[in-house]
């Protein structure tokens, strides 16, 4: 009958997925919001890097089709019943996945998030891609390292409410002071509206003749505001720099109205969780507030109170690399 | 004269005998493909023959089926309900509202079947009363009923269900045996009955095949389908109940895309899509079908969207077989 066959050529098929398990080996399931994403693509082959530098662990990557909760809990569920030894996984919802993953620390398997968190009483740990300071940092230096006599910059910002923004602008305050010279003449809001934070970049910079950078800390301002400069003619005078996916970014750094910006890497973020979920796993970490776990060629990650901690600062794409991540994410 | 002899025992009304024919039913072979499934699975993965994973699996179906026993019965009965996962988030939603203002398990209960009812009366009403297709109303509710929770939970959650409520979705009856199951298993013999058993059953088919000589038949076929509506809005609430309490949380997008799984299932069990035939064990075996396809896959790794390619592809064979049999057979 057709339809046995079907099944057959099917559970045939997938016999050949499940060939290249060895039983000895310690199995990370990196589960992601959803399948063919770049962003998780790119999260996996980092995974396999750690996977291939630990030598005795295999990478179960999965996800559902779509980014649900449920779906989740699906894949979840059928990685239970496969007793892997550790699940790292991006969630879909803070609080659906809990009662699941409760249940796969009950049955002895290590569980921590990264990128898009679980609630606390869900998973033993959080890896965030960095943290408020270190973006805070990082995008004031992105427009000082361009600037070495000093000079005017001005930053457009989402809406006046976004609390990543506010928080970013507020740390990047804070370490002024490390950067002399470098003078923050105004913050405007774009509202993340491509055409609003394009009409606030031209206003920045008939209003600032001497303007030298433009710091974006929104992946939607950052693209208008370097449209704004190619529009006004301003190539070479004024740097548009901030947060941005290389993707949309790759444009911006070809014609030179960017010269760099950052975000987080995603190679490095699916690594340095697996690094993570090994050593949880092995037993020769524990997670707990103040407790360091080390990440390979990451470094160290030091847990706080919520047992969350950072990777590193964000990634710095330029003309040297953009090449490698347009395609990614 | 006796009176047996003015019946026609010598011409049979049917040229099958019972057991043959069930034996070539609809149903036997979807059996016969589930256990083939179930066979495959456990040799597929040593993870597969385990208690608890058996167990874990069923939620991948018990939810979407005990919808699909009332959806079962509306197809049948020639119309179609797609705002049941919309019934789902708004129900939700609900609940959560609820849970703010300090209600409990019982009250939540309540609300979570009170505002299924109520969605399915809504969709009851403008099909029956002011006669527009099922389909088209449907999908516009499918909008408005998950519109109204987005607007009420935007980006939010409502999260802190009490520890009671918790016993419908991850609460165990005994060892292995989950409440869901034995809420699945229940509807499966009440909504048997019903369809199978009753003059209701009976009305509900007749609607199907012809809704105009039901009507002349003194069937009230305005009522059966509101009835119907209801039933689907109701299961849907009780769905809501469920997944929420597994969730512990809701948020507007529960339950995204279940109004597909739940006509797949209705479909794959032998329901046909134009009304007037199916069965309720059918939809009961398609239920596990999909389960352990879904499952068995997922032990292995197999992406989800291989799986629902491979969903798709048993749906179509399901379909485009019975006719390719019929057609052979006249050849």
């Amino acid at each position: 009958m057709k339809l046995t066959k079907l099944l057959t050529t099917v559970a045939v098929a997938s016999g050949l997925f499940a060939g290249a398990a060895s039983a000895d080996d310690m199995r990370i399931a990196v589960v992601v919001k959803a399948l063919g994403i770049g962003f998780f693509e790119a999260a996996a082959k980092g995974a396999e890097e750690a996977a291939a530098e630990l030598g005795d662990v295999e990478i179960i990557y999965t996800g559902p089709t779509d980014t649900t909760a449920e779906g989740q809990i699906e894949v979840i569920n059928s990685l239970i019943a496969q007793n892997v030894d550790a699940i790292a996984v991006s969630a879909n919802d803070t609080d659906a996945l809990v009662p699941t993953l409760k249940k796969a620390m009950q049955r002895g398997i290590k569980v921590i998030s990264w990128d898009s968190g679980v609630a606390e009483e869900g998973r033993m740990m959080h890896l965030n891609p960095s943290s408020n300071p270190l973006i805070g940092n990082m995008i004031i230096k992105l427009a000082a390292d361009h600037l070495p006599e000093g000079g005017e910059v001005a930053v457009l910002s989402a809406t006046t409410t976004s609390t990543n923004q506010n928080i970013w602008i507020e740390e990047m305050n804070k370490v002024m002071g490390n950067y002399p010279g470098i003078e923050v003449v105004a913050t405007v809001y774009g509202d993340d509206l491509a055409d609003k934070s394009y009409r606030e970049a031209t206003g920045l910079m008939q209003s600032y003749p001497d303007l030298d950078a433009i710091i974006a800390p929104t992946s939607v301002g950052i693209v208008a505001a370097a449209q704004a400069v190619v529009d006004a003619g301003k190539v070479g005078q004024v740097n548009v720099t901030g947060l941005g996916l290389p993707s949309e970014m790759a444009g911006a750094v070809e014609s030179g109205a960017s010269q760099s910006f950052a975000i987080w890497n995603p190679i490095d973020l699916g690594y340095s969780a697996t690094m993570i979920a090994y050593h949880l796993a092995k037993g020769d970490a524990t997670a707990e507030p103040g407790a360091t776990i080390s990440m390979g060629r990451m470094g160290e990650v030091t847990l706080d109170d919520t047992t969350s901690g950072a990777m590193a600062d964000p990634f710095v794409y330029d003309s040297s690399n953009i090449d490698d991540f347009k395609d990614i994410f | 004269m006796s009176m047996a002899d003015h019946r026609p025992r010598s011409i049979p009304d049917q040229l099958t005998t019972p057991l043959a024919r069930a034996l070539k039913s609809w149903e036997s072979l979807l059996l016969v493909v589930a256990i083939g499934i179930f066979i495959l699975n456990s040799f597929a993965s040593p993870y597969f023959l385990n208690a608890w994973s058996l167990s874990d699996a069923t939620f991948n179906f018990t939810e979407k089926a005990m919808i699909a026993f009332a959806m079962a019965l509306l197809i049948v009965a020639g119309e179609i309900d797609l705002s049941v996962a919309s019934i789902i988030a708004l129900a939700s939603t609900a609940m959560g509202v609820a849970l703010q203002l300090g209600a409990g398990t019982p009250v939540l209960v309540l609300v979570g079947l009170g505002t299924g009812l109520l969605c399915g009366a809504f969709n009851g009403v403008l099909v029956t009363r002011f006669g527009l297709p099922s389909i088209v109303v449907t999908i516009g509710t499918m909008s408005l009923f998950r519109g109204i929770s987005y607007i009420i939970l935007g980006d939010g959650a409502f999260r802190g269900y009490p520890a009671d409520f918790a016993w419908f979705g991850q609460g165990y009856v005994f060892w292995v045996i989950s409440v869901e199951f034995v809420i699945f298993a229940l509807l499966a013999v009440v909504y048997g009955v019903v369809l199978h058993k009753t003059n209701f059953g009976r009305a509900v088919y007749a609607v199907g095949n012809n809704a105009t000589a039901a009507l002349f038949s003194g069937i009230r076929v305005g009522r059966v389908k509101m009835i119907l509506f209801l039933l689907t809005g109701l299961m849907s609430g009780l769905a809501a109940i469920c997944l929420t309490s597994r969730l512990g949380s809701t948020r507007p997008s529960i339950g995204t895309g279940m109004e597909l799984e739940v006509v797949t299932m209705v479909v794959l069990g032998g329901v046909n899509i134009l009304g007037g035939s199916g069965s309720i064990p059918g939809v009961v075996i398609a239920a596990f079908v999909m389960g352990l396809v879904t499952f068995g896959l997922g032990l292995l790794n197999v992406p989800g969207i291989v799986m629902s390619i491979f969903i798709g592809l048993l749906l179509i064979g399901v379909i485009a077989l019975p006719r390719l049999w019929a057609k052979l057979r006249r050849a």
